[in-house]
This record gives structure tokens, C-alpha cells and sequence, in this order.
């Protein structure tokens, strides 16, 4: 391609003359995809090729048998309703962190990420004892599908928090006094203003929480246990491995995968908006009015 | 937006009421349970040879998994920010996996790979054990917790600029130079910030050492492992006291995580 000076890229650091060990070379990138392939890409090819190695009837069979479509169900509807509940509440906590002042607020701040360092099987187990048969709250949910509920809950408290978090400190607060002294009251100025500019950092915290709870495993795995009513399908496909039914494991297995990768993509997805988003936000004036009209109806 | 003090009243009941019920209680219930029974039960437990056994093979994991992970983190954010190249989309899709697979999927594909009939049984053959043995399980931890040494690194990367390494280059700096004299002290709280995210992730990890491992006492134990036996066995003090040990684990990392975010931001 014949460019005009004018039109080639600007140099990238690399073409810049910056020296950094294995840039430039080849070796540096070989090396990484050597690693992701031996680690990551080859076991999951694995999985890919067992799930489809006795043909595309076979897979289907597995994936609709009525036991691996009642784990699937159950996930979703479970995972569907913790990512509610935790957008709502980690909304509120979000703000709560950031807004107000209370004792403890940097403890507290500090404590949301423990679902992140505590293992798995520890919160299951402490949440048996809690919310167990010998429940000292009174309160029994061991082996119910609200057991799959609180572990979930548990597990992806912290996604929407750490999500909303940095947009509401990051949150220009002279939209909001100019709404308030234009007499508008605080629901509408949280469901016109606050709302539409936390909705990126809600949607990719809930997009994340909703990947990890469909592949939980660790902590419901003791609190909900294995029953039929309970099995998650993480839990089914340990079992399907027990029972040396590798292909049935491997088919569920991409029906995961494939899901959570899809939300991995809206997360990037929303992320790039986001950016493009906040790039018009620089221009003060256009911002203002298109906020303002354009999720507000005929204000 | 000022909320009145009833709103601002029932925010904080929501909010703080449900982070009780969900996170304080169960943590502060893990201490309680462990010394009902007085200390000698749960230390009985944590220092039998079993779980003497499973606390080793923790450490073994993180020894070995969080240091390779680190090299290759760093590498690849260096990689991915500092130079341009078709395949970075491709490269951060994949570093992204770990996080979207179910721990049981990741336990099952190296199942597949290096199981009979797999891709790599042969390794098996030639008499190194992987699958029901350390190495299995060591593929297990790194494949969990390969991601976060490079999301913690790759925004920092970005953030520093290549200022300072342009100036290093000019001045005859080689690459390995301008590496540890540059590059690395200005990016090591976002590499640390990984590191102890990686080892909380390797020492809590279950679900996929689970499927590799067998979980054989006192041969393919780690200490969550351990936990779900002692638990099975019926020795909640045991349970509990091998949880205790890991919460306390998980109460380093947050605090860890906290001090290097404040560094961070320093």
C-alpha cells in the first residue's frame, strides 16, 4: 500500500526504538500462545471434541436428556434471580461506600471482596451450619433450591459493587444539583440521572456475576447439596464424570461454556461502549442536553 | 443527590442488613464453630498427618502455580500493551477464558486430555502421572488462576506510558535493562495486586482439583479437598478447623489487597 507520509499510523512504541525483552522479536508472543495453548486452549479443545466425538444427535440427546435440562433450567433461573437481588443490593451498597458516611465504612469496604479470598467450599460450609438443619437463626434452607440462591448470592455479592463503585465516585454531581434545583425530586433525579449513568458498570457487573454463578460449583456443592431438585448443573456434570459418562459431561459442559462466553462478550461489549460513551462526555454542553433529552422522554 | 434521612436510614438497614446476613455472620461463625469445642479438636484435626499433608500440598500448588503465572503475566501485559500485533484480541479473549469456564469444565478437560485415550495420555504412559497426582493438579491451579496477574498488570502498564522506557532505550539501555530498572519497579503494586489475587485463587481453588485429583487423604489432598472430607466423615471440628486456617488465609489476602490498593493510588 502506497501511503502519503501524512497518513501512517503514528509509531507504536515498539517502532519507537523502546527495547523491552521478547517485543519486537516474535519469541515473546510465541511463547504466550505456547503456554495459553498447553494450560488453556488444548484441555478445552479436549472437552469440544469429546462433547461432539459420537456425532451431533448424540450431543443433543445428552444435552436435552431430562435430567441435564433440569440442571440447566435450575442454574439459570436461580442465576437469573441472584443477579437481580445483587444488582439491587450491590447498587445500594455501591452507593452507600461511596455517598454516605457511617463507623466501619472502610472495614465494610474492605469485607466486600471476601467472597473473592474465602474458598468456596468454606462458604458452603458455613453456610450450612448457618442456614442448615441446625440453623442457630431458625432460619432452614439446606438442600432447597433457596440454598442454591444464598450460595450464588454469596459467591457474586461482590461483581456489581466493585462494578458500580468507581462510576458513582467518578460521577459528575453538578447534574444532579442542577436537577434538584430545577425541583426535581430524588427518584426522579436517581431514575433520570444516576441510573442511566451507572447502567454501564451494573450491566458488565451483572453480566460477570451471571458467568460465575452458571458455573459455580464449590459452594453450593455442600449447603444445596445433590438432590434432584438441587442439582446445579456444575454438580451434574461431576456426577456425569463419576459415572464415566464423559461425553454427556463434556456436552453440558459446552452448553456452558458457550453461554458464559457470550456474556463475556456483552461484558466487552458494554465496556467499549462505555469508553465511546465517556469520550462525548469530555464535550460538557452536548453531553448535558443529550442526558438530559435523551432519557427523559419530553422533559 | 441528598437523600433525606429516612431514605438515607432505609438504604443503610438494606444494604448493611444484607451484608450482615450474607457475609458477616458466616464469617464471624466460622471462628465461633471451630473453637466450640474448646482449641484441641480443630488443632487435632489441622495437625494430623492428613491434614499436615493437605496444608503441604497447598503450598506446593501456590509454589509452584503463582510463580509461573507471574512470569507469564507480566509477559503477556507487556505484550499486549507495548506491542501492536493482529493476535492481541485473539490472546486477550483467551486469557479471559478462565473466568468465564466453570471450575468442574476446567477439571474435566485436563480429565479428557490426559486421561486414557486422551490427547496427551501418552505423557502417563512414559510413567508420569498426571491425572490422580500433583502435576494434574498443579495444571488445575494454573489454569484457575491464570488471569490475574495480567488484569492487574495490563491497566497499570497502560497508565505508566512508555516515557520513561523510551528515555531508558535512548540512553543505550538493552531491553532486559530497561525492564528491571523501569518497567518493573513502576508497575510492581499492580503485579503484586495480582500475585496475591492468583495465590488466594490456587489455595481456595476445589472444584477443579476436585475431578483431578481423587481427592485421596493424605496423597491428593489439598485443604479445601480436605474441608468436603473431613466434612463427609462427619468431623465438623475437623472441617472447621482446616476452614479456620483458610479464612485466616482469606483475611491476609484482603488485607494485602487493601494495602497495595492504597499504594496503588499512593
Amino acid at each position: 500500500m502506497e501511503a502519503h507520509p501524512a497518513n501512517l499510523p503514528a509509531p507504536t512504541a515498539s517502532r519507537a526504538g523502546l527495547r523491552l525483552p521478547g517485543i519486537g522479536t516474535g519469541v515473546g508472543g510465541g511463547m504466550v500462545m505456547l503456554y495459553l495453548s498447553i494450560i488453556v486452549l488444548l484441555p478445552l479443545a479436549a472437552v469440544a471434541s469429546e462433547a461432539f466425538s459420537l456425532g451431533l444427535g448424540h450431543f443433543w440427546e445428552q444435552v436435552t436428556s431430562p435430567l441435564a435440562k433440569k440442571s440447566l433450567e435450575l442454574t439459570v433461573v436461580c442465576s437469573l434471580i441472584v443477579v437481580v437481588l445483587n444488582g439491587i443490593f450491590g447498587t445500594i451498597l455501591a452507593w452507600l461506600l461511596v455517598r454516605d458516611e457511617f463507623p466501619g465504612k472502610s472495614l465494610i469496604n474492605a469485607v466486600i471482596d471476601l467472597p473473592f479470598a474465602l474458598p468456596t467450599i468454606v462458604a458452603s460450609l458455613v453456610l450450612l451450619t448457618l442456614y442448615g438443619n441446625d440453623s442457630p437463626l431458625g432460619i432452614h434452607l439446606a438442600s432447597t433450591r433457596a440454598a442454591v440462591v444464598v450460595a450464588l448470592m454469596f459467591v457474586t455479592l461482590p461483581f456489581v459493587v466493585r462494578a458500580v463503585q468507581p462510576l458513582l465516585l467518578e460521577m459528575d454531581r453538578e447534574m444532579e444539583a442542577a436537577a434538584a434545583s430545577l425541583g426535581a425530586s430524588n427518584f426522579t433525579i436517581f431514575r433520570r440521572i444516576i441510573f442511566p449513568n451507572l447502567l454501564p458498570g451494573l450491566g458488565a457487573g451483572v453480566a460477570l456475576a451471571f458467568a460465575r454463578a452458571l458455573g459455580e460449583f464449590g459452594s453450593v456443592l455442600l449447603f444445596a447439596g445433590g438432590l434432584p431438585d438441587t442439582t446445579v448443573t456444575s454438580v451434574f456434570i461431576r456426577n456425569q464424570v463419576e459415572s464415566n459418562n464423559l461425553v454427556g459431561a463434556s456436552a453440558v459442559s459446552m452448553v456452558l461454556l458457550v453461554a458464559s462466553l457470550l456474556l463475556l462478550g456483552c461484558v466487552s461489549l458494554i465496556q467499549r461502549w462505555a469508553v465511546r460513551h465517556d469520550r462525548s462526555s469530555s464535550e460538557f454542553i452536548p453531553t448535558l442536553t443529550k442526558d438530559v433529552s435523551g432519557h427523559g422522554g419530553g422533559a | 443527590m441528598s437523600a433525606n434521612p429516612a431514605s438515607r436510614w432505609g438504604l443503610r438497614f438494606l444494604g448493611l442488613g444484607y451484608l450482615t446476613l450474607l457475609l458477616l455472620i458466616p464469617l464471624v461463625m466460622i471462628f465461633y464453630k471451630t473453637f466450640e469445642d474448646g482449641i484441641s479438636p480443630p488443632l487435632d484435626a489441622v495437625t494430623s498427618p492428613d491434614g499436615l499433608h493437605a496444608l503441604k500440598l497447598s503450598l506446593i500448588m501456590v509454589a509452584i502455580a503463582v510463580p509461573l503465572n507471574t512470569i507469564f503475566g507480566i509477559g503477556c501485559a507487556l505484550l499486549l500493551v507495548r506491542h501492536k500485533s493482529r493476535l492481541n484480541p485473539v490472546i486477550d479473549a483467551v486469557i479471559n477464558l478462565p473466568f468465564a469456564v466453570s471450575p468442574v469444565v476446567i477439571g474435566l478437560s485436563l480429565f479428557l486430555l490426559y486421561g486414557v485415550g486422551g490427547w496427551f495420555a501418552f505423557i502417563s504412559e512414559e510413567g508420569l502421572k498426571i491425572l490422580f497426582a500433583v502435576p494434574g493438579m498443579v495444571l488445575a491451579s494454573i489454569f484457575v488462576s491464570l488471569p490475574f496477574v495480567v488484569r492487574e498488570t495490563v491497566p497499570v502498564l497502560q497508565e505508566i506510558g512508555t516515557d520513561q522506557e523510551q528515555a531508558a532505550s535512548t540512553l543505550g539501555a538493552n531491553g532486559w535493562q530497561t525492564f528491571w530498572k523501569v518497567t518493573l519497579p513502576s508497575i510492581r503494586w499492580g503485579v503484586a495486586y495480582g500475585v496475591v489475587l492468583t495465590t488466594a485463587r490456587v489455595l481456595g481453588e476445589f472444584g477443579a482439583v476436585t475431578i483431578v485429583s481423587g481427592s485421596i487423604s493424605g496423597q491428593t489432598q489439598t485443604l479445601p479437598l480436605f474441608v468436603e472430607k473431613q466434612y463427609q466423615n462427619f468431623n465438623q471440628t475437623g472441617a472447621y478447623g482446616a476452614s479456620l486456617v483458610l479464612a485466616l488465609l482469606a483475611l491476609v489476602t484482603l488485607f494485602g489487597m487493601n494495602l497495595l490498593k492504597r499504594k496503588e493510588d499512593a
